[in-house]
């Protein structure tokens, strides 16, 4: 593994501070997490350990800095008139979840704003927590990386227990989710795996959108600042016929399929 | 296609009575609310014309930028005959001199500019016309004669720059739909009524009114007989769609044959035009080919105005800009809208000849524009980078008209109604330097500013500096007042916009217009000394050569108050300080945050700044942050410039704002949805003005080196669009090295 694992427990994160939130960084233009324009915060703290990743300097929970929730939603509110009907606020990272508790609260408050709330996460944790934190989510971006749990975990260090059944409680509660899926050559692109991804999926109502995004390069650099051993440095970026054969197969199983 | 005037079939009302456009289109225009389905490609005949106009653009282009000059003819609306691209297929005509793109003698401005900008090409003007300027004089030497030479040391040490006491002013707007609909016998008709009123004691006011509105007379008469050698009679009113379009652009025609002012705007003409339009449409007489035809060659025309400049003028105004500026869109001040098919036909023009700088299509953005004209828009400004975009729903309550055009870049102007004096721009951080120097400029230490105080040695006080700097900007607003009072008392004596104003009001209101280049570099300046430690390195005479700074400190454009309200304070005062002091023809001051092109010659001109900016180094274009200072982000940077409040700066606050399409979203209609988001964000937050740019970087870099493979790439910068590949080298660098907003 080219980062340890953490525990996300312990005082790194701050837990139980419901005030302050743990960030890498805030995009005041985001256009492509969510609809319309979004403020977006990337938290900091990570668990999984993807090999495509392209922020991996959002991975460690001890990195970043802590910001008062009030302050990100006194930004927010500085860029309300963009967001129009459409847009808002959205939380990616790093992985959301584990700072879930203090979510709930930026949410809320985001909401007593009239603020539109997405979340971009992998669905690493399925607590009770979560499950407030979703409800108070307008829009869930669910990213399955793959279907196959041992690929799964080939891909990200990780089973992907617990993100389907992220997705299998979103379902339940009957509010709309994107999925997002990065499409990396050899390592997500088998055509058997894509068809199963498909047909896991295929009778969820919620699902409004499904996302494939297409591996690039663009976070490279980052791995090499880092000193990370970077496993992917050599793959390209899927061709646009590959692209175009796997959205053709998801659309088998959804009625809107894009690709980013 | 030809239609006697009983087809027209128009609503009556006050403008039956008297001069009133604006009643006129208030009683007959169709808004529309739709979309872009309906517009049609380019005729054959526009096609083959734009065919033939471009390839003598590339040949312009070849030979330095200037296809040919006449150099015995003074340019008025007489003095050439006809001229046509390609007689059969014109379906508009006119030209400004009779061979397409030759460029024209206009030296009642300054007849030596004339002189070095024909030398500058190897040619000479005419003896003959030579010899006149030995009896009479001109607009610059007039001014010169009145100068003083604490206008002069302002002047030749950058600290006033840019200023139209060489060349025309421009500005001036005329109601170019009076003729169409009114003919011009009618308006003589009317001058000569105003001319009568004139009466009782003489009065130098009244004297002067007199002997404009007998010159207007004549440029009235002059038009006829211009419009007659295209065989055409615009003493009557246009009888239908094409007459219509024709008439109006020839009103056009006769200012930019008398007149070569830095800016020809074109005013609100769409929508009215849209009136004969719809008319002609619904009685059968034309079809929706025929009037994008019209509008096509029309706006065709518009690309080929042009002007002699001599080289030194391309440092303030690059890339050869004539600011044919139409305003398009906004609202009634009854709710309707004043969109019209009319209107979305102007933007078409974009896709059926090609991007392009001219004519200056600028955007009145209301939160309540139709959906369709909105997204209309913002696709037009991704696939053709040629838009501006401003606020109407500010303009519009804050100024009192609805009918109102863009002067210049940015400006609001009432059509009919008002003028305005164009009164170039002060150089603020030049200023501040001299305040910083005891009065002295930076560069040799001459004293330029009297009485200021020298500051003391070490630290910068944030509350000395504000001191010295009032008393400084006190100083530079008095001199600039002066300086414009001269200049346009001269141009109305020297060089009077008969043409326009024959199409004006006879006695309008005005707005003098002033500038100030360089706010950012003001606000981060004065942000450095308040939150930072900011020393002055002196050399062996004590003037600065450079600043020490040790600590962070806010940016402008970062969304944070602390600095962005020192750029709101110092607007504030300056134009405060310019309210305070009389105007030629009780002109009312008006302030712009405006720089043209003229960053670049700033910041060449320009010692280093406290900020951190080196000698030399280009100021930020118009109100912009200064080059990757804004590194919050898009809406941050977007949300600093909205700050600056538009009672301070009425002349216009403007910003230009480049993004890679990418970060607008992956496909086209998120890239549209997400612009109008932009728009309406921006302009909720009661900003004033926005440039937009839709590319990238690459493009512009390989534009740089291959310039032969982008002839229409256009950009927009302060307040205009450019030929990318007709700016000046440093000019493109200086643009590719701005603020691109491209995160994804």
């Amino acid at each position: 593994m080219y980062f340890p694992q953490q525990q996300y427990t312990d005082d790194s994160i701050d837990v139980h501070n419901p005030d302050l939130l743990r960030i890498h960084s805030i995009e005041t233009l985001g256009t492509h997490d969510g609809p319309g324009i979004r403020m977006v915060v990337f938290v900091q703290g990570c668990q999984f350990r993807c090999l495509y990743c392209q922020n991996p300097d959002t991975i460690d929970i001890h990195g970043g800095s802590f910001v008062p929730i009030e302050e990100l939603v006194e930004k927010a509110l500085h860029q309300k008139s963009y967001f129009g009907k459409k847009g808002g606020v959205t939380v990616s990272g790093g992985e959301p979840l584990l700072q879930r508790e203090k979510l709930i609260h930026f949410f809320d408050r985001l909401h007593e704003n009239g603020i539109n709330t997405c979340l971009d996460s992998n669905g690493r944790v399925l607590d009770s927590k979560t499950e407030q934190l979703l409800e108070r989510t307008d829009l869930l971006l669910l990213d399955v990386k793959h279907i196959n749990k041992e690929w799964h975990k080939k891909l990200t260090g990780l089973k992907n227990k617990t993100t389907l059944r992220v997705a299998e409680y979103r379902e339940s509660t009957g509010k709309p989710m994107w999925l997002r899926y990065v499409l990396v050559p050899g390592w997500s692109d088998q055509e058997e795996y894509l068809h199963e991804w498909g047909k896991h999926f295929a009778s969820y109502k919620t699902i409004e959108k499904v996302e494939i995004i297409p591996f690039h390069q663009l976070g490279k650099h980052k791995w090499e600042v880092m000193g990370l051993e970077y496993q992917l440095a050599d793959t390209q970026p899927p061709t646009k016929e590959e692209v175009n054969k796997a959205a053709e197969i998801f659309r088998l199983y959804f009625k809107n399929v894009k690709i980013k | 296609m030809k239609s006697t005037t009983e087809t027209l079939c128009f609503k009556t009302g006050n403008w039956n009575n008297t001069i009133d456009v604006y009643d006129f289109v208030l009683q007959n225009v169709s808004p529309y609310e739709g979309d872009s389905k309906f517009l049609s490609g380019p005729s054959e005949r526009t096609k083959k014309l734009w065919d033939i106009c471009k390839e003598n653009l590339l040949q312009e282009r070849k030979n330095n930028g200037c296809l040919a000059i006449d150099t015995n003819v003074i340019s008025n609306l007489t003095s050439f005959g006809p001229g046509y691209i390609d007689k059969k297929n014109e379906v508009i005509v006119g030209l400004q001199t009779d061979q397409l793109l030759k460029r024209a003698m206009k030296p009642f401005g300054g007849i030596k500019l004339v002189q070095s900008a024909l030398a500058e090409r190897g040619l000479q003007v005419s003896d003959e016309v030579v010899k006149i300027f030995n009896y009479a004089k001109d607009h610059n030497q007039a001014v010169f004669s009145a100068y003083d030479s604490e206008i002069r040391a302002f002047r030749s040490k950058h600290l006033l720059t840019g200023l139209p006491d060489n060349y025309a002013r421009g500005r001036i707007i005329g109601d170019f739909r009076r003729i169409p609909l009114y003919g011009v016998d009618r308006l003589i008709e009317a001058k000569k009524a105003d001319f009568a009123a004139v009466g009782g004691e003489m009065t130098d006011h009244k004297v002067r009114l007199r002997e404009e509105i007998t010159s207007q007379i004549s440029a009235l008469q002059d038009m006829k007989l211009m419009a007659h050698t295209y065989g055409l009679d615009i003493s009557v009113p246009a009888a239908n769609a094409h007459e219509a379009v024709q008439f109006t652009y020839l009103a056009y025609l006769s200012a930019v044959k008398e007149q070569d002012g830095a800016a020809m705007s074109l005013g609100n003409v769409s929508s009215f035009l849209d009136i004969y339009i719809e008319n002609d449409l619904k009685s059968g007489l034309i079809t929706e080919e025929e009037a994008q035809e019209f509008i096509d060659q029309f706006v065709m025309k518009l690309r080929l105005v042009r002007h002699l400049r001599p080289g030194s003028y391309d440092e303030i105004f690059g890339g050869d800009p004539t600011w044919v500026t139409e305003a398009i869109g906004g609202q009634f001040n009854d709710g309707r809208t004043k969109v019209t098919k009319t209107s979305f036909r102007f933007l078409q023009t974009l896709y059926n000849l090609g991007a392009s700088p001219e004519p200056n299509l600028t955007i009145l953005w209301s939160q309540k524009l139709p959906q369709g004209f909105k997204d209309f828009c913002a696709q037009v400004s991704i696939d053709t980078s040629s838009l501006q975009y401003e606020n109407d729903d500010l303009m519009r309550p804050n100024r009192g008209s609805d009918d109102y055009g863009i002067a210049c870049c940015v400006s609001y102007q009432k059509i009919g109604k008002r003028i305005q004096h164009f009164g170039a721009r002060a150089n603020l951080p030049k200023a501040l330097l001299m305040a910083l120097n005891g009065g002295r400029e930076e560069d040799k230490g001459s004293v330029v500013i009297k009485n200021i105080p020298q500051m003391k040695d070490g630290v910068l006080d944030y509350d000395s500096v504000m001191d010295i700097f009032k008393t400084t900007l006190a100083e530079v607003a008095r001199v600039y007042a002066k300086s414009m009072y001269i200049i346009h008392y001269m141009h109305d004596k020297y060089y009077y916009e008969r043409a326009q104003m024959a199409l004006i009001d006879s006695d309008p209101g005005i707005d003098i217009a002033y500038g100030a280049a360089g706010i950012s570099i003001i606000a981060d300046s004065l942000s450095a000394i308040k939150y930072a430690k900011v020393t002055p390195v002196r050399n062996d005479i004590g003037l600065t050569v450079d600043f020490n700074i040790e600590g962070d400190f806010p940016k402008y454009g970062n969304d944070d108050d602390r600095v962005d309200s020192i750029a709101q304070e110092i607007t504030k005062i300056f134009i405060d300080e310019l309210r305070k002091h009389r105007a030629y023809k009780d002109a009312t001051p008006t302030l712009s945050l405006l720089t043209i092109t003229s960053n670049v010659m700033y910041g060449t001109n320009t010692g280093s700044t406290p900020d951190g900016r080196k000698a030399g180094e280009a100021f930020a274009p118009g109100a912009n942050p200064m080059h990757g200072r804004d590194v919050n982000g898009a809406i941050a940077s977007l949300n600093s410039v909205s700050k600056l409040s538009y009672d301070d700066a009425q002349d216009g606050i403007s910003n230009t704002f480049s993004m890679v399409p990418k970060s607008l979203g992956s496909d086209k209609e998120e890239q549209v949805s997400n612009l109008v988001g932009i728009m309406d964000g921006y302009f909720a937050r009661n900003a004033h003005h926005l440039n937009v740019n839709v590319l990238d970087k690459e493009t512009l870099m390989d534009a740089y080196e291959h310039p032969e493979n982008y002839p229409q790439l256009t950009i927009r910068v302060s307040g205009y669009a450019v030929n990318f590949v007709r700016l000046s080298k440093a000019h493109q660098l200086e643009v590719i090295t701005r603020t691109f907003h491209e995160t994804m």
